[in-house]
């Protein structure tokens, strides 16, 4: 993950939050479907890795809390739609 | 993009059935100066704000208000779900009944269905901020009737933790206030807000 450029760490990031929010949504109808559960765990836990990687070199992704990191600057990093 | 956390801002435990104040409430569910309204608005004006202090404040305050529509619904829900048919004909609920029963609609107390046309955005940003210290000032007075309609704790403790919301956020809209205000000189309108940004982080972008 050290190796990768902020663009290549957060493009992965959308790949594992994607399935993260399809096996979401599979759950919500099938919610005791344990392969789908495991999975779910699995990107779950790749999901978080990746976060807290891109966040321990770019700085905060989230609000009110949930990105503690001493990197970077929420306010002042680029807004999505700039 | 937006996750969600399963659990409320604030807590809300109401279990005495109250149609009257389910009714009452809907102003600040669907209502000129609701949460959703709120929400609309500053998550809609925020693309247009020229500084980032300002896009933060209109994008976090917006999230917060999400969470404070979920608190009123549940609030209107809990009031709802347990009253009788005779306590929502006599609190003057009967029409609302007949379309939602007891689901909960953004409408106003009056029946009046929300919509878009509550809000504004100009794309001037310091109308859309002056809009939204205003917005707050009208959503902290509903609060304040809204306390005055009742005297039951489960629904007071709340409304006094959403009616102390507003005064922060009028707060934290005036101090946006004065940074577009500072970002212009001699009647110059906005255009290189970025380069108050204090913080070091920008440098090594």
């Amino acid at each position: 993950m050290k190796d990768m450029t902020k663009c290549e760490l957060l493009k992965k990031i959308s790949e594992y939050q994607f399935v993260t929010v399809e096996l979401n949504l599979y759950l919500d109808t099938h919610p005791c479907d344990a392969d789908a559960r495991n999975d779910y765990l699995y990107y779950s836990t790749k999901l978080c890795e990746l976060i807290e990687a891109y966040e321990a070199q770019y700085g905060p992704l989230m609000n009110f809390g949930h990105s503690p990191t001493e990197t970077g600057c929420y306010v002042c990093s680029e807004w999505p739609w700039d | 993009m937006w996750i969600y956390q399963k659990k409320l801002q604030y807590p809300v435990n109401i279990s005495r059935p109250n149609a009257r104040m389910a009714k009452a409430l809907m102003a600040q569910y669907g209502g000129p100066d609701s949460e959703l309204a709120a929400a609309c608005r500053y998550l809609t004006q925020r693309f247009s704000m020229p500084d980032n202090r300002v896009k933060a404040t209109c994008n976090d305050i917006g999230t917060e208000e999400m969470a404070h529509w979920e608190m009123i619904g549940t609030m209107i829900h809990q009031c709802m779900r347990n009253a009788s048919l005779k306590e929502i004909e006599e609190a003057g609920l009967m029409g609302y009944y007949t379309m939602h029963s007891k689901g909960i609609f953004p409408a106003d107390p009056n029946g009046v269905p929300f919509t878009t046309a509550y809000i504004q955005c100009t794309g001037d940003p310091i109308t859309d901020i002056h809009e939204d210290m205003a917005a707050e000032q009208k959503a902290r007075a509903t609060y304040e009737h809204l306390m005055t309609l009742t005297d039951d704790p489960a629904l007071l403790n709340p409304l006094r933790f959403l009616r102390e919301r507003e005064i922060v956020h009028f707060q934290r809209f005036g101090e946006c206030l004065n940074i577009l205000q500072s970002c212009t000189t001699a009647g110059m309108t906005i255009t290189v807000p970025e380069k108050d940004c204090c913080c070091e982080e920008k440098h090594m972008d």
